[in-house]
């Protein structure tokens, strides 16, 4: 099952050791503006061959862009970037030749057959005619798709379309793959399976960005993360190191009565961290149970009822609300609301630019 | 960053082989060519409206249009013909809107293909889309009453250049379909580039019958000279100076709209 990422291994060498050590990406201070938007503001981060780096963010955090720019679709207005040691601004070609893109929208022909899908990208990746053939079906098959090898993708269920999509990117055998938040939008079946296809591929050692708005999904499949919010690095770690920093559960407790929140505010203050959204606090604790039953007789003490009280674990609304003082959702509310919180921003990105 | 401090080709790599704008070209067409034999309804309603046009010039208007020396449909098919695949060629730009919309031009961007494969490969295959159509519309020219009563010598070499004249449009509206942010869009934004160029020429009346004003405009524009090259070739008249415009103009459209297209789709965001 494992054959077709074995020989992009074998170019790429193992785990960080291609020879002279040049990791596989290497993002320099990137920088893209939009008008009047930045995009990117000095994003730099290196992928060491073999890894994967999960790039995590909210909409509009600069994730995309950032793919854009390592898959020579876009052009940095600042800083460059190198893929397998070629720069994407100077050597795009090669750059091209050594990368496969599987994108958030899934480009996939949908006037074609899965299999002409696949073929075509064989043409124009320049795979021998007879291996083109013979790597489709062995795509098909891994991404339990052939028996729908025949059947237009319009025909397609949007996760047969994804997987699809991710075959498409893998014919050429490319040593690194960017998956842009490969996952959103499909239901959690379909999430899972195309979690175990991409478990497998990284399991034969190709080198991965991904992309996702999803912090199961960074801590399923990255080694490293990287959390980016309007177009900064503002932390990265392991998955644990940065569910460490907030707590490895939180307690979430709400109220309808606002006075209460200040309170209980100061009540849980000994349990764990606390930040407040809304009438909701979070509180980051290690040992969840114990916290539970010790917020429980806090909340008592202080004859306060809360309207709901649950313990879970951390989401990326957590990381955020913890790191940013804002949660994941609050810059689709507007740009006003982006632009303001914006100048609060500098004190909380104690991690960024690392 | 230590990262500067490396050499930057470190990494051992695949051999990386050169675009090959040939094949590359050809892979495209042959999908483009797919996508319309897998959607055959847009070729229906590709014909019904020139086919309209026949029957509306032919049935109705004709009668009250006077053109010396000709029989009104003798005089028409050439106009049909051009007509027909200067509407045709919008749909370089509509498909071209599409594949960028769904993202599929972020895929072929994203490959190690030649730059003008995907644009060559969708010129080509909505030139044999014009084949297809153009030869409907001689058949359905014979059918009333359109006839080569000078030899049908000149008629290959008639379709040949209205086809040619095809191909250079599907450049211009390349360009467009790569500006445009949908399809719908691209479709909007051509009609009121395309209207004054079919109308205001000698596809349906006789220039002369235009306001002094417009003549010079009518007498010189593409659609016009290609019409009338085209109607030398089918009524056995001399060949002159139109069939040397018309030339002139095709080579000059895909010689200024090809690289901007190309150009645009590099850039493409």
């Amino acid at each position: 099952m494992s054959e077709l990422p074995a020989t992009p291994l074998k170019q790429t060498g193992p785990r960080g050791a291609a020879s002279g050590g040049e990791p596989a990406i290497v993002a320099e201070d990137l920088g893209r503006r939009y008008g009047e938007v930045m995009a990117l503001d000095g994003v730099s981060f290196t992928v060491p061959a073999g890894t994967v780096l999960g790039l995590l963010g909210p909409n509009g955090a600069g994730k995309t862009t950032t793919v854009r720019i390592l898959t020579t679709l876009l052009r940095p207005d600042r800083g460059g970037a190198r893929v397998l040691g070629y720069d994407v601004v100077q050597q795009p070609h090669n750059v091209r030749a050594s990368i496969g893109l599987a994108g958030q929208y899934a480009a996939v022909d949908e006037n074609l057959t899965a299999r002409e899908n696949l073929q075509l990208v064989g043409r124009l990746t320049h795979v021998q005619g007879n291996l083109v053939a013979r790597r489709s079906e062995e795509l098909l098959r891994r991404f339990d798709l052939s028996a729908a090898a025949d059947r237009l993708v319009r025909t397609y269920s949007g996760g047969m379309r994804r997987r699809l999509d991710l075959a498409a990117a893998l014919v050429h055998q490319p040593a690194v793959l960017f998956l842009d938040e490969p996952t959103t939008g499909l239901d959690p079946q379909g999430r899972n399976e195309l979690w175990r296809v991409i478990e497998e591929l990284v399991s034969g050692g190709t080198t991965v960005l991904l992309t996702t708005q999803y912090l199961e999904e960074a801590d399923r499949l990255a080694d490293r993360i990287i959390v980016i919010d309007r177009g900064h690095i503002i932390a990265q770690g392991t998955a644990a190191e940065l569910k460490a920093s907030m707590g490895a559960t939180v307690i979430e407790v709400a109220f309808r009565d606002a006075a209460a929140v200040a309170t209980a505010r100061e009540q849980l203050a000994a349990i764990g961290p606390v930040t407040v959204a809304g009438r909701t606090l979070h509180v980051g604790v290690a040992d969840g149970p114990r916290a539970m039953l010790d917020t429980v007789r806090a909340l008592d003490a202080a004859g306060l009822t809360p309207s709901t009280l649950t313990l879970r674990e951390p989401t990326l609304d957590d990381v955020f609300l913890t790191l940013t003082g804002h949660t994941a959702e609050a810059p689709a509310d507007g740009e006003d609301g982006a632009i303001l919180e914006r100048s609060g921003r500098g004190a909380h990105g104690r991690r960024g630019g690392a | 960053m230590t990262t500067q401090t490396l050499p930057a080709q470190a990494a051992v790599r695949a051999p990386v082989r050169r675009a090959q704008p040939v094949g590359d070209a050809l892979a495209i067409t042959w999908r483009n060519l797919l996508t319309i034999r897998r959607t055959p309804r847009l070729l229906v309603f590709a014909t019904i409206q020139p086919v309209i046009f026949v029957l509306m010039f032919r049935y109705v208007f004709g009668g009250a249009i006077n053109v010396p020396g000709v029989s009104y449909v003798n005089f028409l098919m050439p106009g049909i013909f051009v007509q027909t695949v200067v509407f045709g060629s919008l749909t370089t730009g509509i498909g071209l809107a599409e594949d960028l919309h769904k993202g599929l031009i972020d895929r072929f961007r994203s490959l190690p293909m030649a730059r003008s494969a995907v644009l060559v490969g969708r010129s080509l295959a909505d030139l044999c889309r014009n084949v297809f159509v153009v030869l409907l519309m001689a058949v359905v020219g014979f059918l009333v009453g359109w006839r080569l009563d000078h030899g049908w010598l000149g008629l290959p070499a008639a379709l040949l250049l209205v086809l040619a004249f095809s191909y250079a449009l599907s450049w211009v509206f390349a360009i467009v379909g790569l500006s445009a942010p949908d399809a719908e869009t691209a479709q909007a934004m051509s009609f009121p580039l395309l209207a004054p160029l079919v109308f205001a020429s000698s596809a349906f009346v006789p220039v002369k019958s235009m306001p002094d004003w417009l003549q010079w405009f009518a007498n010189h524009q593409p659609v016009s000279v290609v019409v009338n090259a085209t109607r030398d070739l089918t009524l056995g008249r001399p060949l002159g100076g139109d069939l040397v415009q018309a030339i002139a103009w095709m080579v000059a459209i895909v010689a200024l709209c090809a690289p901007i297209a190309v150009s645009r789709y590099r850039r493409v965001a």
